[in-house]
């Protein structure tokens, strides 16, 4: 019954795609905003990454958006994980020893973390320049937790460091915006000098904007896998 | 100009099919969710299929390709960019609230989780 119903659910959703998306000329040739981002791109950002220069520059407000949706399911999971603390009874049963990852995993994973952690820095400072940025960049440097988390058992992640690496970046990026605002009459105005082409220092804010998104995806992506590995160990 | 090969799409359709149905009929909590990260990693393939045209390449100017009439649309791609990561929180918040059933339920199966049954 249930897999017929969802079935028959599907069958009307791949037709109704079929018949609304067959005439619609995909892949065909791009669209108007897409051709005026691509020609004027780097006249107006400075950023040769054409997708920052839409993230940052031309839509950086929706992207303050999607690092509140992040910031917001971050605070929803700790509070879930951490909100009744210890009160169900969980304490007989599933409580496994865990065993200790072997000589190799621990120390191979100390020698990658700050390697990893370099590698994340990378990505989200050249983010106006090459594939990457602060999302990727913080995700990577989340990774390095997870593997830390992953090769010692008995790793523990200060949450006080976090908050404050988090908060600090989302302050900065919405000051930022606000001088933006006093100084060129509109919010996330890029207000800095746009340098010359394909070098670090350009495109004006937004290697500083994409920073911080880096460290905060970066430090909320980390504060989530500190609760999962917590959460585990209490019960 | 050619056209895009129609099977990326047809595959990106599959694989949101293939979510929303392990949404739909599967009775284990962690199951329906590794059926959301199937339909949302299908959505982000089906909007970077849409921008795609073909022979061109990444929206990135570098020394040695710098023709902006060559490269594919940058707009799919910085949404799909930012998609990613809400996906990646939106299916930890989600585990977590699995914990917290397991916790208080003892159990994943939607059948045995009162307020949870279709």
């Amino acid at each position: 019954m249930r897999a017929f119903v969802s079935f028959s659910v599907l069958a009307l959703i791949v037709v109704g795609l079929a018949l609304s998306l067959s005439h619609v000329p995909f892949g065909k040739d791009r669209m108007q905003v897409a051709n005026y981002y691509l020609d004027h791109g780097v006249a107006d950002t400075g950023a040769t990454n054409l997708v920052t220069a839409v993230v940052l520059n031309y839509r950086a407000l929706d992207t303050l958006g999607e690092v509140t949706v992040l910031f917001i399911a971050s605070l929803g999971l700790g509070v879930f994980l951490s909100w009744p603390k210890k009160k169900e009874g969980t304490q007989e049963e599933g409580k496994r020893e865990l065993p200790e990852a072997s000589l190799i995993v621990r120390r191979g994973s100390q020698f990658l973390f700050p390697l990893i952690i370099l590698f994340g820095g990378y990505i989200f400072l050249h983010g106006h320049l090459t594939p990457g940025g602060g999302f990727q960049g913080g995700s990577v440097i989340a990774s390095a937790f997870l593997l830390m988390f992953l090769g010692n058992n008995a790793y523990r992640l200060r949450h006080t460091p976090l908050t404050v690496t988090e908060s600090l970046a989302g302050i900065t990026f919405v000051v930022v915006g606000l001088i933006g605002l006093g100084v060129g009459g509109y919010f996330l105005n890029n207000f800095l000098p746009k340098g010359s082409m394909f070098s670090l220092f350009s495109a004006g804010v937004i290697p500083i904007l994409y920073s911080a998104i880096g460290l905060k995806v970066g430090a909320e992506l980390s504060g989530i896998v500190a609760n999962m590995f917590e959460s585990r160990s209490e019960r | 100009m050619t056209t895009g090969n129609p099977m990326m799409y047809v595959g990106a359709v599959g694989l949101i099919m293939i979510g929303l149905f392990t949404v739909l009929s599967k009775r284990n909590l962690i199951k329906i969710i590794v059926g959301l990260t199937l339909l949302d990693t299908g959505v982000n393939l089906l909007l970077v299929a849409i921008g795609y045209i073909h022979n061109r390449t990444a929206p990135i100017l570098t020394q040695a390709h710098a023709d902006p009439s060559k490269m594919v649309d940058p707009v799919p791609q910085a949404l799909v960019l930012t998609a990613i990561v809400i996906g990646l929180g939106v299916t930890a918040l989600a585990l977590a609230l699995a914990i917290r059933v397991y916790g208080h339920y003892k159990t994943l199966d939607t059948r045995k989780i009162r307020g949870l049954k279709w």
